[in-house]
């Protein structure tokens, strides 16, 4: 299995066990210490940890919406305003949670390149 | 230069932690709103209706049936558990609403919005809202059950609070970024003062003082006498009242204060309004008494009802409940029902303060009094607490002086008002809902103060009656008209009039009972009663059904909720048409005239006169009164019934005259100008909006209580109707709880209202009444006789006592 990989599955591993006991911002810790842990290289240290809670927030902010038919999804997308399309939100949402994932996740390549340096 | 990049990557992912978990002006924070673990998409669901759920303090076990419309029916072994039960229940579907309507009332909304909230926060804090409250909650400790009650109530809706996370908190907490806060009986009391400015907390003294300083006393008595030349009070005109003994307070003669005053506090909306009547089993094809009540309130999401079976094994109610308070508002029992109308009687008088120089004393009956300061502390959002004090005298509080709305350093206007008389109203309800035939139902009337209300009743014995409760001052012939001296104590109110002789009738001689907002009563009643913003319209239609017939069913009470029939275009715009100069039109006057002319006066959604007649009379009616436009002047242009009257017959008066003309207009010159006008803003409408259609134009909607935010409101709502009419839905107010229940053994009931059960905009059964109401249908109310599970329960939901 790639770095690649392995990195974007326990990202999401990590994340969902983390939002078990902590608030939304656990992606951020999940980000930094999956980083820390299997340094990436480049591109990939910003879109690895991004895409992956994309993916994940994306899929767990569908399966909530889709068991109630969209309806409060459709009003928030009006709120915001996003036309009213909930899939929009959903990527909105997912957007949100993978850039804050793929910042802190530089973070943790930055503490990890200092750790590795002075060993 | 690693470590330049460590330090520059932590401050990065510091900063977007910030930005995402921070609120921004009206932007909820962004990552704390979206994430899916517990920002709004742990909202996408309905409530659970099953399963067993433990509350503390609970002494036995409470079982809560639910139906299709997601209305509970709860059974419970006493009364504690009853309204504990209540509180957990209404708080679960309703706990943002019930919460932010007791911080509107307590003038808190600067500590949810900020700093443009301030402005309404201290106009609520200077009526008196939180004094008020205090008092009534003093009022309702020395009561033990009541006040048991309450507390009961409190602790139920804490249990719910306590069993939320914040991922589960309702969605506009996290909208608004905060979280609920401990329910007090004090909110209860709040909630009650709420409906109390709502209902009773208009006045226009100090309008009319403005307007007898201009005009003078004989013009003022033309444009707003104490009754208008037709009356079809509320208790019928042939009642003998011969039973009073106790006299009206003799005219002390004094002189109004005519002090100029720039502006007032805000008003709640003078078009709230509502209808109840009953017929009695002679009147009832069934035998059997009908009674139905729709109160006309803001239309809004949620609703401000939330419908409720309630039951012990002694009571059995059901019916529209407040969020916030306790028992059935409007609604029926095993043996009676009941409803309300908002009873408009002048209750707020205003008086002139003059202080002495360091603002502690006031003066009154020639010597000083003591001033006591009541600090308001109003928390805001982001900012410091503003502390504003107001100064109270024996008459209320100094609602305007050099610190709010008046520059005068040494004088002031102090407010009375019943609604800061200590009152246990709750009690009315609690009782209401156990009362098993007329005298239960007088005698639970006896506590209420204010709101004054028209309560129609209905037994299963056959009786049916009405009163006009609350408690009146009774005042000489014109007190409270204008703005009173405050130093003079015949200005002060000297008594109320005994309860026993407020205006009521039972079982009258024509067969049915009704109020629709108008006078109480015709000038035979001996105690003073004036004309202050009575309703003119909807009781004469409603009467005049009832007097049309001999025998009449539930469907024709149907009918009579969903009556379009506008009887005040009906008494002008036949005359107009008639009277107009039709010689000089324009093809587009020619048109618009021509449509006029074929309306039958029905104000049915694809009619177009109706849209005519709403832009029409606004247009007339300020021609008429623009002697009223004076600038820093506050000051209210006569009634419509009045205006009508006028231009029918004085239609040369001086008032008809436009003043920035030349010419001297008369009525009918003002009806060609003001169509001509009217024409151009239909047209100017059409072309942006299309269809004239009276739904279209109307545009009925039912907007969130949060600014009416486009997210959680309905909008376009299909329904005709309009205002002073019996289907009174208006842009944004209607009948908001429309109730027909035929006593029968058990009493059988319709009812619906135009939202739905459930708070969460997120929730199938968040709005889901509407179109039903729209469409003037009504739901069976499923009235279970017990416990026992029935085909109509689609859930049930067990309260125990925690061990």
């Amino acid at each position: 299995m790639s770095k690649n990989i392995l990195h974007f599955i326990v990202t999401i591993i990590l994340a969902y066990i983390l939002s078990l006991v902590l608030p939304w911002w656990s992606v951020m810790i999940a980000a930094t210490v999956t980083a820390l842990f299997i340094p990436l290289k480049k591109a990939a240290v910003f879109f690895i940890p991004f895409f992956a809670i994309l993916l994940f927030w994306f899929v767990y902010s569908y399966i909530l919406s889709s068991s109630n038919d969209f309806i409060l999804a459709k009003r928030i997308a009006i709120l915001l305003p996003l036309g009213g399309n909930p899939y929009i939100l959903m990527l909105v949402t997912s957007i949100i949670g993978g850039l804050a994932a793929s910042v802190s996740a530089i973070f943790g390549k930055q503490l990890n390149s200092i750790i590795t340096e002075k060993k | 230069m690693k470590y330049f990049k460590l330090i520059l990557s932590f401050i990065l992912t510091i900063a977007i932690f910030y930005a995402l978990n921070t609120k921004f002006g009206t932007i909820p924070p962004i990552g704390k709103f979206l994430n899916p673990y517990s920002g709004v998409w742990q909202n996408e669901n309905d409530e659970s209706i099953a399963g067993e759920i433990s509350i503390p303090n609970l002494k036995d076990k409470v079982t809560v049936h639910y139906d299709a419309q997601l209305i509970p029916h709860v059974f419970a072994q006493n009364e504690l558990d009853l309204y504990r039960a209540q509180g957990y229940i209404t708080a679960k579907h309703r706990l943002w609403q019930m919460e932010f309507q007791t911080y509107a009332a307590a003038g808190r909304l600067s500590e949810l919005i900020g700093e443009k909230a301030l402005n309404y926060d201290r106009q609520e804090r200077r009526r008196g809202m939180v004094y008020g409250a205090e008092q009534s909650l003093k009022k309702m400790s020395e009561d033990e059950n009541t006040m048991a009650l309450i507390q009961a109530y409190s602790e139920g809706v804490n249990s719910y609070i306590n069993q939320l996370n914040p991922n589960n908190y309702p969605v506009e907490y996290k909208l608004l970024d905060y979280k609920p806060e401990p329910w007090t009986p004090k909110k209860s009391a709040l909630l009650l003062m709420y409906m109390t400015k709502m209902l009773a907390g208009g006045d226009e003294d100090i309008e009319n003082t403005n307007a007898l300083r201009l005009f003078g006393k004989e013009r003022f008595d033309l444009l707003f006498p104490d009754f208008f030349d037709i009356t079809e009070p509320i208790i019928p005109k042939e009642t003998d009242w011969s039973f009073i003994d106790v006299p009206q307070t003799p005219n002390p003669n004094t002189l109004p204060v005519l002090d100029s005053i720039a502006e007032t506090i805000d008003k709640p909306d003078p078009n709230y309004g509502s209808n109840n009547w009953a017929v009695s089993g002679k009147k009832s094809n069934s035998g059997h008494a009908i009674l139905a009540n729709d109160p006309h309130l803001g239309l809004n999401l949620p609703s401000i009802w939330f419908v409720m079976q309630l039951s012990t094994p002694n009571h059995n109610a059901f019916g529209a409940t407040l969020p916030g308070a306790l028992a059935v508002i409007s609604g029926f029992n095993e043996h009676i029902s009941w409803g309300e109308t908002n009873a408009t009687r002048d209750v707020i008088d205003w008086y002139k303060i003059e202080f002495n120089d360091d603002r502690t004393q006031y003066k009154f009956d020639n010597q000083w009094k003591d001033i006591s300061v009541r600090v308001e502390e109003i928390k805001i959002k982001g900012k410091e607490t503003y502390k504003d004090s107001v100064l109270y005298t024996h008459h209320g509080p100094v609602v305007y002086d050099k610190n709010f709305k008046s520059d005068n350093e040494l004088s002031g206007y102090a407010m009375q008002w019943t609604g800061h008389i200590p009152s246990n109203g709750q009690k009315t309800f609690t009782e209401m809902n156990k009362a098993k035939n007329y005298d239960d139902y007088v005698n639970a009337l006896k506590s209420w103060v204010a709101p004054a209300q028209n309560f129609v009743f209905a037994s299963t014995e056959g009786d049916i009656a009405i009163w006009v409760q609350g408690l009146f001052p009774n005042k000489w012939e014109g007190q409270g008209k204008f703005v009173m001296d405050g130093s003079k104590p015949e200005n002060d109110w000297q008594s109320f009039i005994p309860q026993q002789f407020n205006a009521h009738t039972k079982n009258p001689e024509r067969g049915f009972v009704s109020s629709a907002n108008q006078t109480p009563v015709d000038e035979n009643y001996p105690f003073f009663v004036f004309n202050d913003g009575y309703e003119t319209y909807r009781n004469r239609v409603i009467n005049d059904f009832f007097n049309s017939k001999d025998k009449f069913n539930v469907k024709d009470f149907k009918d009579l909720h969903n009556n379009n029939y506008n009887l005040k275009a009906a008494e002008l715009m036949p005359y107009m048409l008639e009277k107009m100069n039709t010689s000089n039109f324009t093809k587009e006057e020619k048109e618009i005239y021509d449509i006029a002319k074929k309306w039958k006066y029905n104000n049915d959604m694809t009619e177009i006169g109706p849209s005519i007649w709403s832009a029409w009379w606004p247009i007339l009616s300020h021609m008429v009164w623009d002697e009223f436009d004076v600038k820093d002047t506050a000051i209210e242009p006569p009634f419509t019934y009045q205006t009508i009257y006028l231009l029918k017959n004085n239609g040369d008066d001086d008032f008809m005259d436009i003043i920035e003309t030349p010419e001297k207009e008369t009525a009918k010159d003002l009806f060609n100008l003001s169509f001509s006008k009217a024409v151009t803003k239909l047209n100017n409408w059409k072309t942006k909006n299309g269809d004239l259609a009276w739904v279209n134009y109307k545009g009925t909607f039912a907007g969130h209580l949060l600014q009416a935010l486009p997210a959680f409101s309905r909008f376009d709502i299909p329904i005709g109707g309009g205002k002073n009419i019996v289907n009174a839905t208006s842009e944004n107010w209607g009948p908001s709880w429309r109730m027909i229940v035929e006593m029968t053994s058990p009493p059988t009931a319709l009812g619906i209202y135009p939202g739905g059960q459930s708070g969460n905009p997120g929730s199938k059964y968040y709005d889901n009444f509407i179109d039903d109401w729209a469409a003037g249908n009504y739901h069976s109310l499923n009235f279970l006789e017990n416990d026992t599970t029935t085909e109509a329960v689609i859930g049930t939901q067990t309260l125990t006592p925690s061990k």
